[in-house]
Order: C-alpha cells, then structure tokens, then sequence
C-alpha cells in the first residue's frame, strides 16, 4: 500500500486531496467570516444583526449563498457574454488559488515554493483583471467607472505593498513564507516577532491591505452613493456570489500575510507553549476583527485622497524603510534584528 | 506657532490618533447594548394614544355605538370615510353602510375625536398589512370585528387618556 501511496497517480491524488481540503476549509471559513463581518458592523451600530437562520444566526450565510445560487443569471443585452461569465470566475478562482503557499503550522503548507511571496503578489495583482473584465463587459457606465477606479486603486497600492514586502525580504533572507515565519522564531516570543522591528510597516502594510481588497474606508469602486455598485452593478446571482466569496477570500488572504509576515505566523506568542495552526487561524481571527472594525469606523476616502496617500505618502514611506532596513541588515545594527537570515547571509 | 501647529497636526496623522479616537469610539458601541429589539418576537411599549388600525365598538349589551352622525366622514381630512344610513324597523338610526378605504387614511385621529358616542376609534393594532390592496377597503362589518377583537385593550386605553381629556 505504502507504495501506491509513492508512486505518481497515489502522490495525484494526495495532491488533490490536499486541496480539496484547503479549499473547504477557506470557503467554509469565509461563510462564517461574512456573518461576523455583518455581526461586528451591526454591533457597533448597536443592532443585533443577522440572528433568524440557526443558532445567533450563524447560517445566514449558507442561506443567503443558496439564495444566490437559485436566482436566475441575468446577463445586460449589450453585455459581452464571454467576458461577462469569465470576470466572476477568474476574480475566485484567483482568491482561492493564492491560499496554496500560506503555511498553517510547520509544514502545513500545500506548496512550499521557495519564492512562495512572489507568488501570492503575483496572484493578487491578476485579482485585478476580474475586476476590469466585469467592469467592461458589463456595458454600463457605473461599472465601467467603478473598475477603473478599483484598477487604478489596486495598482497603486500593490506598489507600497510590494516595497513593504521587500523589507521583510530583506530581513529574512528567503521568499519562502516557511522560512519567514521560522526566522521570526525566537526566546522573546512575541516581541522577537517581525512587527517591532518593521512597526511602521505593520500599519501600512495594514492600510495598504483594506485598499488592495476594496474594503472601506477604501471601498470607491462600489461607492454606492455615486457608483451604485461599481463594477458589481450589472451581477446577479451566482457571478455576483463569486465576486463577492473572491473578495472576501482576498480579505482573508491578507490576514493570513499579516500574522504570516509581521506575526510570526504559526509561532505561539508565549515561550513555552507549543506553537500551532490554532496561534495563525487565532492571529488571522483578530485581524479580521479589525478589518471589519475599520469598515464599522471610518469614513469613505474621497478618490483623489486616496490616491494622495497611496503615492504620496505609502510609497516614499515604504521605499525609504527598503533602504533602511537594508542599511540595519547589512550592518548588523540594533542587536542584528533586522539580519535574522536562515538561509545564506 | 505655525510651525508647532503643523508639527502637532503632522504627528497625529502620523499616530493615527484620529483612527484610534475612532476605534475606541467603535469598540465603546461595540460592548453597549442594543438599541433594537428583535422585532416581531419582542415589541416596543405603545402609548395609550396610539392611532392605530380602525375599530367600531358596541354596547356591552352588544348595540352597536354608531349613530351615523356622519361627523367623522365630514372631518376626515382625507375622505376616506363613507357613510350611509337608514332609520332601523325600531325606529333608531344606524348606519346601513360604513366604509374606511385604509389606503386613503392619513391616521390623524380627528374621527376619533369627532365621535360623539366613542364608536369610530383607532386601536393599537398596528399589524394588519394585507396582500392585495382591495383587502384595505374596510367595510362596517370588518370594523364591527375589529372593534370585537380589540375592545379590551380599546376600553383601557380610553380609560387610561380619561384623565388627560
């Protein structure tokens, strides 16, 4: 037997196992992160929330994607049909498929690329052609607006994050998310961990985050007050749905880089306890705490705002940090925190 | 002092203070506790003077208190009252037909106030949305019964705004 499990076709189908159950327990986990998403919202407003479909309403999620699923596909006469079909698809799909480098405990991880970063900023930047292809096929103008905005938008703040990267980069000495997190391993536990020495970074890379997600205060490409629904508008059903689960995905995805980059990931925060895919999916948790926290809390940015502070402020900000941190690397400054290298030197 | 100004307001963004200032803000209102209620299972409290869904009450001998004066349909603001009548075989006057179209209502009160034998009254139903609109067409025997059914809580609510008339 343990050879069947060896040979190419048993590897296949370990393989696929593997994804079936990332996949499961990203979606499965995303039904329950739009319920506490709606449930903080409606806290803060000091409502109740959604509190009707099971237990405090935990499945209204299942029932409102049901509800999706069983509505007619209603795609606008001048729309390009292709094209149409294809956006929602491509924006999941892509939500979905960054999750395969995220390590969840010590080789927890589907895909363990040694230039794992590199491909999850890959991934993430295509998320932009979903929503640039929904926004033109739809052939109408709230939706053609709203995806250049949220194009222009996402380009913008994918440089900062970019940079911001590289800082960690230059600090770990790898590209692997593994080895980031392993080097952020040390007898201080949570304050040996990436965020003390990178603290300004943490925030931007925060923002930079509910920008590159289309999250409030950053959320112009839906800015229902102007837009309607950006390039959202002309979906319905099941296409609107898988809008909706990619963009929540990508919300999750970027937790997950927020504890994985700056908060140790799988690391316990107390030395001594043992460390675990519980610490990271606690970690992801509180960020998406404050993530649903921003959106309850701050105001719409108005555009040219929000492009003053992408290019403006985040991207200087972050290429000086580059250099710094690099000049602290090379020269072993403050103790060599910011050379914690694992591989080479 | 410019300079130191600018400088303070520099920090503050730089701190995020406005963000914090907010976040705690949030978080105060997150651990509050609810202004709503859950609506269809628990109710807010309602006033005695409540204008509500319409009701033609009775006699407790079960005559009813209508004595088509027709004060009612000439004030409603909004003739939405109709209103006709005939002498009974007893010789006493009564309506042979009294009709609120609801959808017409402005909920004003005023035939309420109009009635001189406090038969026309508005109750503190406030449920009674319907499916089509000719079910809103109110006709007496539909008030007669409304008037049946809530007559308890009517009767108290009057009782309860006697000492304010």
């Amino acid at each position: 037997m343990s050879e069947f499990w060896g040979s190419g076709l048993g590897i296949l189908i370990i393989i696929l196992a593997q994804c079936l159950v990332l996949t499961a327990f990203v979606l499965i986990t995303l039904v329950f992160l739009v319920y506490g998403d709606r449930k903080i919202w409606a806290a803060v407003q000091m409502r109740r929330g959604p509190n009707v479909v099971g237990a405090f309403g935990l499945l209204q999620s299942v029932a409102d994607a049901l509800k999706y699923l069983l509505k007619e596909i209603v795609i606008p006469a001048g729309a390009d049909r292709q094209v149409f079909i294809l956006a929602p698809i491509i924006s999941f799909v892509l939500a979905l498929g960054a999750w395969a480098v995220i390590p969840f405990a010590d080789g927890w991880v589907l895909a363990n690329l040694n230039i794992g970063i590199l491909y999850v900023f890959a991934i993430s930047s295509l998320e932009v052609y979903g929503v640039i292809m929904g926004g033109w096929a739809s052939n109408s103008k709230y939706a053609f607006l709203g995806s250049l905005r949220s194009a222009a938008q996402m380009i913008s703040y994918e440089v900062s994050i970019g940079f911001i990267i590289v800082g960690v980069l230059v600090t770990t000495g790898s590209l692997n998310l593994s080895d980031i997190v392993r080097a952020q391993d040390g007898p201080a536990g949570f304050f040996s961990w990436y965020w003390l020495p990178h603290l300004p970074m943490v925030v931007l890379f925060f923002v930079s985050a509910l920008a590159e997600t289309n999250r409030p205060p950053f959320d112009l490409p839906e800015a229902e007050s102007e837009l309607v629904a950006g390039y959202q508008v002309e979906y319905s059903s099941t296409p609107f749905l898988l809008f909706m689960m990619g963009e929540y995905a990508a919300i999750l995805l970027m937790c997950a880089l927020m504890s994985v980059l700056f908060f140790g990931g799988w690391l316990s925060p107390i030395p001594g306890l043992p460390d675990g895919a519980l610490w990271m999916i606690g970690k992801m948790a509180v960020f998406f705490f404050l993530f649903a926290m921003v959106k309850a809390v701050v105001p719409r940015y108005r555009y040219d705002q929000l492009m003053r502070l992408g290019w403006k402020v985040f991207l200087p900000v972050s290429l000086g940090w580059v250099a710094v941190s690099g000049l602290f690397a090379q020269y072993g400054w403050l103790f060599g925190i910011y050379a914690r290298w694992t591989v080479g030197g | 002092m410019i300079a130191r100004a600018s400088m303070r307001r520099a920090l503050r963004y730089v701190l995020l203070a406005d963000f914090l200032v907010g976040l705690r803000k949030g978080m105060r209102y997150f651990l509050a506790p609810k202004a709503t209620i859950n609506y269809p299972h628990e109710k807010g409290p309602l006033s005695p003077r409540f204008r509500g869904e319409h009701a033609l009450r009775r006699y407790p001998n079960g005559e009813e208190r209508c004595i088509a004066c027709k004060l009612c349909e000439a004030i409603c603001p909004a003739q939405a009252i109709t209103i006709e009548a005939e002498p009974r075989a007893d010789g006493s006057r009564r309506t042979t037909r009294y009709d609120i179209d609801m959808t017409k209502c402005i909920y004003c009160g005023y035939c309420q106030e109009a009635c001189p034998v406090d038969a026309i009254v508005q109750g503190p139903n406030f449920e009674f949305s319907t499916e089509t609109r000719e079910e809103l067409f109110y006709d007496k025997e539909r008030l007669l019964a409304n008037g049946d059914r809530w007559e308890a809580e009517i009767a108290r609510n009057i009782e309860l705004d006697a000492a304010y008339r």
